[in-house]
C-alpha cells in the first residue's frame, strides 16, 4: 500500500508530464492542422466547378489546388440582406484574415437569420462568364453535412455540386460524397421557377419527377437525401438576396 | 540448415520466449479470433483496406509503447490507481497519433474520424496492459505489445480486403497504387459492361456495411479453429 502523498505526487508528475508534451505538439502541428483543413475545403469547392474549369480534382496535387485557387478564384464576404461586407467588418466578428475562406458557416447558422455572414467565391470562366459558388451547410442523418453548389451567371442554373459528411453511413448516406454519380445529377438545374420564386432543388426518393428541380435521391438513405434538400433549401435561402440583388444589376 | 539458423540469430538474437511473445498473437492467442477483443473497431474501420491498414499501424503503436511505458513504471506505479495510470498512457499515445495523422495524413484522419480516438477504449490495449506489462520486464512487454498489435491488424487486413473486393470492386483505393478489379467501367480489370461473362456482376452492397465483418469474422474463426489443432479444446 502506498501513501497517499505518493500517489497524489505520483499522478500529478504522470500529468504534468503528459500535459507538456501534448500541449508542445499541439502548438507545433497547429499551422499544419490549419492548412490541411483550408487545403481540404479548396478542394471539396474546386470540386464544384471541375468540368467548367477543365481540371480534375483528384488527380491534382495539393500545391495545384492552391495556386488555382489563388489565381481564379475571388473571395467575397455578405451578409443576409445582400450587402458586401468589407474584411475589417469580418475581422470583427473574429475571423482573422476576414476572407470568404475564414468564415464557418456552422457558426453563422446558429446566429439569427438578420446577423449571419456568408462566403462566396466567384470564379471567372474563360469565356468571361463569372461562376458563383455558394457554401451550404446542413444536418444529415447522424452528422453535419455540407457541400459546394455553383451557379452560372445567370444566376439560377447549377453548374456543379460537392458535397461533403462527418459521419453518414458508409455505402448509403456516405454516397452522397463517395458516389460521383450524386453531384453530377445537379448539373442544369434550377433553383429559381418562372415566378422568379426561390424552390431550390428537391432530392426525391422514388426518381425525380421535375426536370428543372428535381433529382434522384439516395437508395437506402431517405434521411441523408431529405437532410440534403433542407441543406439546399435553408443555405440558398442566405443568399437569396445576395442573388437578388446581383441580377438587378 | 543449421547454418542459416546460425546466421539468423546472429541477424536477430531472440530468446524462444521472446519469439513466442511476437508471433503467439497472430494465431495460437490472436487477440481478435481467440480472445474476441478489439470487435468494434474490426467491424467499423474495415470497408476499405487503406484505413484498416492505418488502423493497424496506430494500434501496434499505441499497444507497442503503451506496454513499454507501463512495464518501465510497473515498480512505482500505485497499485490503487493502476487502472487510470495505464489510461492517462493510452490517451497520451493515441492524441499523439490523432495529431500527428491530422497533419500529415488529412484525408485518412477524416475517414477514419471518431476511430481513432476510440482507440483508447480498444480492450486489447487495456488488456495486454493488466495482463502483461504490469508484470513483465520493457523489452518483452514491447514484443508482445508488437505482437498482439500485429495479431489484430492482420485480421483488420483480412476483413477489409473482402470487403472492399466484394463491395467497391477495387483494393487499396486511395493510394496511388489503387487498383480496379471488377466493376462497371473501362477502367476496371474485369470490365461488366463489356465482359459477357461478367454481365450479372454488380458490387455487394451489403460488403460496405459493418454487418458483411462480421460474417468475415466468423468465417475466419471457423477456418482457424479447424486448422490449430492448439485451439480444438477451446469451448
Amino acid at each position: 500500500m502506498n501513501s497517499s502523498k505518493y500517489i497524489i505526487g505520483f499522478t500529478a508528475l504522470l500529468t504534468a508530464i503528459v500535459a507538456l508534451v501534448l500541449s508542445l505538439m499541439y502548438t507545433g502541428l497547429k499551422e499544419k492542422h490549419k492548412q490541411n483543413e483550408l487545403l481540404f475545403e479548396k478542394r471539396a469547392m474546386l470540386g464544384a466547378i471541375q468540368d467548367k474549369a477543365g481540371i480534375d480534382i483528384s488527380t491534382m496535387k495539393d500545391k495545384d489546388i492552391i495556386d488555382f485557387f489563388t489565381k481564379n478564384i475571388e473571395q467575397v464576404v455578405v451578409d443576409t440582406k445582400g450587402n458586401i461586407l468589407s474584411p475589417e467588418e469580418v475581422e470583427k466578428h473574429g475571423y482573422k484574415g476576414g476572407k470568404a475562406e475564414n468564415i464557418d458557416l456552422k457558426t453563422e447558422m446558429k446566429r439569427t437569420f438578420d446577423q449571419r455572414m456568408l462566403p462566396v467565391y466567384i470564379y471567372k470562366s474563360k469565356d468571361g462568364n463569372k461562376i458563383y459558388i455558394l457554401k451550404l451547410f446542413g444536418k444529415g442523418l447522424w452528422d453535419e453535412i455540407s457541400g459546394y453548389l455553383a451557379l452560372s451567371s445567370d444566376l439560377n442554373t447549377v453548374v456543379g455540386a460537392s458535397f461533403d459528411h462527418k459521419g453518414e453511413t458508409p455505402g448509403m448516406g456516405a454516397e452522397m460524397k463517395d458516389n460521383p454519380k450524386f453531384p453530377v445529377q445537379f448539373k442544369g438545374k434550377k433553383i429559381y421557377d418562372k415566378t422568379g420564386k426561390l424552390v431550390s432543388i428537391n432530392v426525391r426518393k422514388g426518381g425525380a419527377v421535375d426536370p428543372d428541380h428535381d433529382v434522384d435521391a439516395i437508395s437506402g438513405a431517405t434521411l441523408t437525401s431529405n437532410g440534403i434538400t433542407d441543406m439546399l433549401l435553408h443555405s440558398l435561402e442566405n443568399y437569396n438576396n445576395y442573388l437578388k440583388k446581383l441580377k438587378q444589376k | 540448415m543449421s547454418e542459416m539458423k546460425e546466421s539468423k540469430k546472429a541477424l536477430f538474437p531472440m530468446t524462444k520466449k521472446e519469439k513466442r511473445l511476437l508471433f503467439d498473437p497472430l494465431n495460437d492467442n490472436n487477440p481478435v479470433t481467440v480472445q474476441v477483443l478489439g470487435i468494434c473497431s474490426a467491424l467499423a474501420v474495415t470497408s476499405m483496406l487503406l484505413p484498416s491498414i492505418v488502423m493497424a499501424i496506430a494500434v501496434t503503436f499505441v499497444i507497442a509503447f503503451s506496454n513499454l511505458a507501463i512495464s518501465l513504471m510497473r515498480n512505482y506505479i500505485p497499485k490503487q490507481v493502476r487502472m487510470i495510470v495505464q489510461l492517462v498512457v493510452i490517451a497520451f499515445l493515441v492524441t499523439i497519433v490523432e495529431l500527428t495523422l491530422k497533419a500529415y495524413s488529412y484525408p485518412v484522419y477524416k475517414q477514419l474520424s471518431v476511430f481513432i480516438g476510440l482507440i483508447i477504449t480498444n480492450c486489447i490495449v487495456m488488456g495486454r496492459l493488466e495482463a502483461f506489462a504490469m508484470a513483465n520486464p520493457p523489452w518483452q512487454s514491447f514484443l508482445d505489445g508488437i505482437g498482439n498489435g500485429l495479431g489484430y491488424g492482420i485480421i483488420l487486413i483480412i476483413i477489409s480486403f473482402f470487403r472492399e473486393l466484394f463491395g467497391r470492386g477495387t483494393l487499396l483505393s486511395g493510394t496511388p497504387i489503387e487498383m480496379k478489379i471488377i466493376g462497371a467501367g473501362s477502367d476496371f480489370w474485369i470490365d461488366t459492361t463489356t465482359n459477357s461473362w461478367f454481365g450479372w456482376y454488380t458490387n455487394n452492397n451489403l460488403m460496405v456495411l459493418p454487418a458483411a465483418a462480421l460474417f468475415i469474422l466468423g468465417m475466419i474463426i471457423w477456418y482457424q479453429r479447424s486448422k490449430n489443432p492448439k485451439l480444438v479444446d477451446i469451448s
